[in-house]
């Protein structure tokens, strides 16, 4: 079975690697580029613990091929810090303890990443919304959501 | 003299019913040997797999623990928890 | 108490982890490989229910890139008794037959075969090349369906335990429990007004976003190493030693960061066939059980039917309680229903109660623990009929549970008397809470339940070890599933004196700190918090002997205050104070490395209380259910790391919402699992949720330095009843069936307006 070759680009750098046609972006990301930041909690798109950015737009790299990575920018969770700085979702997530066991933070956080560059002032309402694709089973979601409003909040006094 | 509370089933079993008795004894074991005294065959369900509440707090795994000359001992099952 | 003022204890720290969580660094059990690691996967049974009749695994084996498969017949077979795994009292029998079955599957779901392979592509094929001849039997799923006559029987050896006269009736009922106290007769004879109702609960899955996950490597020489996501490693190596005939000290137990645990994680599925699967193959095997592995083969908690009734005066002086409640174990004996008749009526001051359980196998996963295990079974019970008492006495139902509420005195059913206790205090601030002086809106209804938790103690062990700056390791074993490095390090913060920060809490393996039992129950900040502060005074002892030998005068005369060695009073000498730092830099030459080590049974963990209101709205149309407002208030003694008490109560709240409205197993006819993803298996998300406000009472438990009581399991013992309550409230329809969802809402909100219609 030959496999694909696949030049794409991730967290800003490019990358190439070979995978199976079968397999996901998630696969890809976890098994041959050890990027385990982003999560398995249930390979069918349905708890968000793997979201990533393709191209600009919010996705589960579950429900992605690897092949179809070709081209195309991809940005997992190891890519939020910029260097030694952690993004101010990080900060405040570990300042209000928005986070419990923390395996669903990751894709929190790239989630919350995307809606704040689309809508840097989200009412409460739209955070439930846009985050409602992310399970949390620990938190309760409050201070997720209080964490997201706050940062949105702070990047927007800077 | 502790006032021990055996389970229903223990009572059933050993004492003919009887849920309260007055029992000697400074320790859980020293109570537990002097229960087996009296209805032989008890005391490996007051060791093992049992909780003990004495004065109303849980101790899992008594043995040595301490017991007040006034002291309320519940034999209870053993508790876990997520 | 006196209310005692601490630099660092309360305070809202960052936790230790925190920056490998929030990007993406952490390794949860997933993330760990080891080289030339093989796949393995497990072979499930289709069936509900089938003896197995034969496996025939040769052309598995022959396939190019499997390494090894295996069955049951590769692990020795346990005797039918009650035994010691990690600290844990099981059936060793009934537990090697749930990780693999023998004789017979049991369940949709059930492993009866696994293979290692260099990929998982093969490994899935090999799967599909064994062969197991199965003779379909007739199922049964439903709790009182298991019990009835004619009922399929599960396993050929199960007799009822503590029934006279079982011995040679087959039966599906494991065990049969039964609480007093008072007499029932005089009880009902003063009673004004009886309440009388059935109530019947799902089993619902702790949820947890990771999936279980163990890598296991092996040698030659019998050592084995596993890493995995676990609520307690040391209870993983007891299970794995006692099912693959092994000894403790042979296998050594990593804990990875946990995904959620809930009380799911306290048992093993993959762990020991990752084990068994090394061995044979010479290789490392890792097992990631999928979603669907999860819903179908692991833990789900227990789901219970009952009958309650309750009797009260005139005046709402409840005189006697009666509970009867089956509860559904699973495919083997093992329900909570010991903990669910103890808490059932804990938070009462009543004179007569009469509390018979029954723990009842039935063709389904067996059940694993999942936060105060059986509590909220008999709370949705019990509390929906305190709720239907007050409306039949026309009293408020926060009144009600005040007046009859357990206090310092109380003799509980399940034997033993109260001491200082919250309930009282808890119900006051619910009472007074903005929340429910808060006037209801248009259409709303409102609910209250309280709920009760023992929390518990068991064994701990930690260490402190200063380092040559005066920083500390802080060593324990206990896995920290929601903040509980921070919590040990800010007890310790503060015993020590020091920054907070220079404080590094780790959480070690089997091999590289003593026992720690599991994280479970609300123990750890009580129990592994206690062995903290122990190991830190055994440090701080050294500490104040090593600055002893410095200052040349007696240990006595040292006493330890802001991290700091200071002579005890003038008379001792003209010392400045020496810091930990300062101590630490001349360890060597006063006598070696300073530590701390302590390990104990921690006793006297205090009962924890719990009370909330929730305000709900219903559409009428299509019976979905909008909680608008949701309060929580519980005594948890001390409040260690604010943050995080908040979040297991917000947390547990919120499990408690998707059991009250829509999680459920749902299965075929074949007795096999529908709803295997989590877009069926529906838990709440954001959107679906109003902010929940936390009220933390603090009645500090004297058995802790710190006053801790325990948090975690609390939370989601009222949220059923309270919210069928707040229904009721609402649409003046009682529910008695979880979970209320909208199709059964709407349903019973139809039903009610034929009756109205009827009636006119």
């Amino acid at each position: 079975m030959a496999k694909n070759h696949v030049t794409t680009t991730i967290n800003g750098e490019p990358v190439e690697f070979l995978c199976e046609t079968h397999e996901t972006m998630l696969d890809v990301l976890r098994n041959d580029l050890g990027l385990t930041g982003s999560k398995e909690g249930c390979g069918s798109g349905d708890c968000g613990a793997c979201s990533v950015m393709v191209d600009g737009r919010l996705a589960c790299a579950c429900l992605m091929l690897g092949a179809e990575a070709e081209g195309r920018s991809i940005e997992t969770i190891e890519g939020m810090a910029a260097g030694e700085e952690l993004h101010p979702l990080q900060k405040n997530f570990v300042k209000e303890a928005a986070l419990q066991c923390g395996i669903c933070t990751p894709g929190v956080l790239v989630a919350a990443k995307a809606l704040l560059e689309r809508n840097p002032d989200p009412t409460e309402t739209e955070v439930r919304y846009w985050l409602a694709g992310n399970l949390c089973r620990c938190t309760g979601y409050d201070k997720i959501i209080r964490a997201v409003m706050d940062t949105a909040a702070e990047m927007r006094a800077n | 003299m502790a006032k021990v509370i055996l389970t229903r089933w223990l009572a059933r079993q050993f004492t003919a019913g009887q849920i309260e008795h007055q029992v000697p004894g400074l320790t859980i074991r020293a109570l537990a040997r002097e229960l087996e005294y009296r209805y032989p065959g008890i005391i490996k369900h007051l060791e093992d797999g049992v909780a003990v509440a004495i004065d109303g707090e849980i101790y899992q795994n008594a043995f040595l623990e301490k017991v007040e000359p006034n002291s309320e001992v519940a034999f209870m099952p053993p508790i876990e928890g997520g | 108490m006196a209310e005692k003022t601490y630099k660092w204890v309360g305070t809202r720290q960052p936790r230790p982890d925190g920056a490998d969580k929030v990007t993406g660094r952490a390794r949860f059990g997933a993330d760990f490989d080891m080289p030339g690691q093989l796949v393995g996967k497990v072979l499930r049974s289709p069936h509900a229910h089938a003896n197995i009749r034969s496996i025939d695994t040769s052309k598995a084996e022959a396939l190019p890139g499997v390494k090894a498969v295996m069955t049951s017949a590769d692990m020795p077979d346990m005797p039918d008794e009650m035994a010691p795994a990690g600290e844990v009292m099981v059936n060793l029998r009934d537990v090697t037959r749930n990780v693999m079955a023998r004789e017979k599957a049991l369940y949709d779901g059930h492993a009866v075969a696994a293979v290692a392979a260099t990929t998982e592509a093969i490994a899935r094929q090999a799967l599909a090349l064994i062969e197991v001849d199965y003779e379909v039997l007739p199922h049964v799923i439903d709790v009182d369906q298991a019990v009835a006559e004619g009922a399929p029987i599960l396993h050929e050896n199960l007799r009822t335990k503590n029934v006279d006269g079982a011995e040679d009736t087959l039966t599906n009922v494991a065990a049969r429990i039964q609480f007093t106290k008072g007499d029932m007769d005089s009880g009902w004879s003063q009673a004004d007004v009886v309440i009388e109702h059935a109530f019947t609960t799902k089993p619902v899955h702790q949820g947890y976003i990771e999936p279980h996950a163990a890598v296991a490597s092996t040698t030659e020489d019998g050592q084995v190493q596993l890493w995995c996501s676990t609520q307690g490693q040391f209870n993983v190596r007891g299970y794995c030693a006692k099912l693959l005939g092994m000894e403790t000290s042979q296998i050594r137990v990593t804990p990875s960061e946990i995904g959620g645990g809930f009380g799911g994680k306290t048992v093993v599925y993959g762990e020991p066939l990752a084990i068994k699967l090394s061995q044979k193959a010479g290789k490392p095997v890792k097992i990631v059980m999928t979603r669907e592995e999860v819903f179908r083969g692991s833990g789900p908690t227990a789901a219970g039917a009952m009958d309650v009734k309750l009797g009260a005066t005139k005046d709402g002086r409840i005189v006697a309680a009666d509970l009867n409640i089956r509860m559904q174990a699973g495919a083997f004996p093992g329900a909570p229903v010991g903990p669910a008749c103890m808490c059932s009526f804990a938070c009462y001051d009543i004179d007569n109660i009469n509390v018979v359980g029954f723990d009842v196998v039935s063709n389904r996963p067996k059940v694993a623990a999942y936060r105060a295990p059986g509590s909220p079974v008999a709370a949705w019970g019990v509390e929906s009929a305190i709720n239907m008492l007050a409306e039949k006495l026309g009293m408020d139902q926060l009144e009600l549970r005040i007046k009859n509420a357990a206090r310092e005195g109380t003799k509980t059913h399940y034997g033993p008397t109260f001491k200082d206790i919250g309930m009282a205090a808890t119900l006051d601030a619910a009472k007074n809470s903005p929340h429910y002086q808060t006037p209801l809106k248009p259409g709303q209804g409102r609910g209250v339940a309280v709920g009760f938790w023992f929390n518990i103690g068991m064994d701990s062990s930690a260490a402190c070890h200063v380092g040559e700056d005066g920083t500390v390791t802080l060593i324990s074993g206990s896995p920290d599933i929601g903040g509980s490095r921070a919590s040990l390090a800010l007890m310790a913060a503060e015993e020590l004196g020091v920054d907070y920060q220079k404080i590094r809490p780790i959480v070690a393996d089997t091999a590289s700190i003593g026992f720690n039992f599991l994280t479970g129950g609300s123990r750890v900040t009580f129990a592994t918090g206690m062995a903290v502060v122990q190991a830190v005074r055994e440090a701080i002892d050294e500490l104040r002997a090593r600055a002893a030998k410095l200052w040349e005068v007696d240990v006595e005369a040292v006493i330890w205050e802001d991290g700091c060695a200071k002579p005890a009073g003038s008379n001792v000498g003209d010392f400045e104070p020496l810091s930990l730092a300062e101590i630490a830099v001349n360890a060597g030459k006063t006598g070696g490395p300073i530590n701390g080590h302590a390990q104990l049974n921690a006793q006297g963990a205090g009962p924890g209380f719990g009370a909330q209101i929730y305000d709900v709205s219903v559409d009428q149309d299509t019976g979905h259910v909008t909680v608008d407002r949701c309060t929580v208030v519980q005594d948890v003694g001390t409040a260690i790391h604010p943050d995080y008490v908040e979040g297991q109560l917000q947390g547990g709240v919120v499990q408690g919402i998707g059991w009250a409205l829509n999680e459920e197993y749902i299965y075929n006819d074949k007795g096999q699992l529908e709803n295997t993803g989590f877009l069926d298996y529906r838990m709440p998300v954001a959107s679906d949720l109003p902010m929940i406000e936390p009220i933390i009472v603090e009645v500090p438990n004297p058995n802790h330095p710190y006053g801790v009581r325990g948090v975690g399991e609390v939370p989601i013992v009222p949220p059923m009843a309270a919210i069928g309550n707040a229904i009721a409230g609402a649409t003046g329809i009682r529910m008695t069936d979880l979970p209320m969802s909208p199709p059964k809402l709407s349903a019973a909100i139809d039903a009610a307006r034929v009756s109205e219609a009827a009636d006119d």
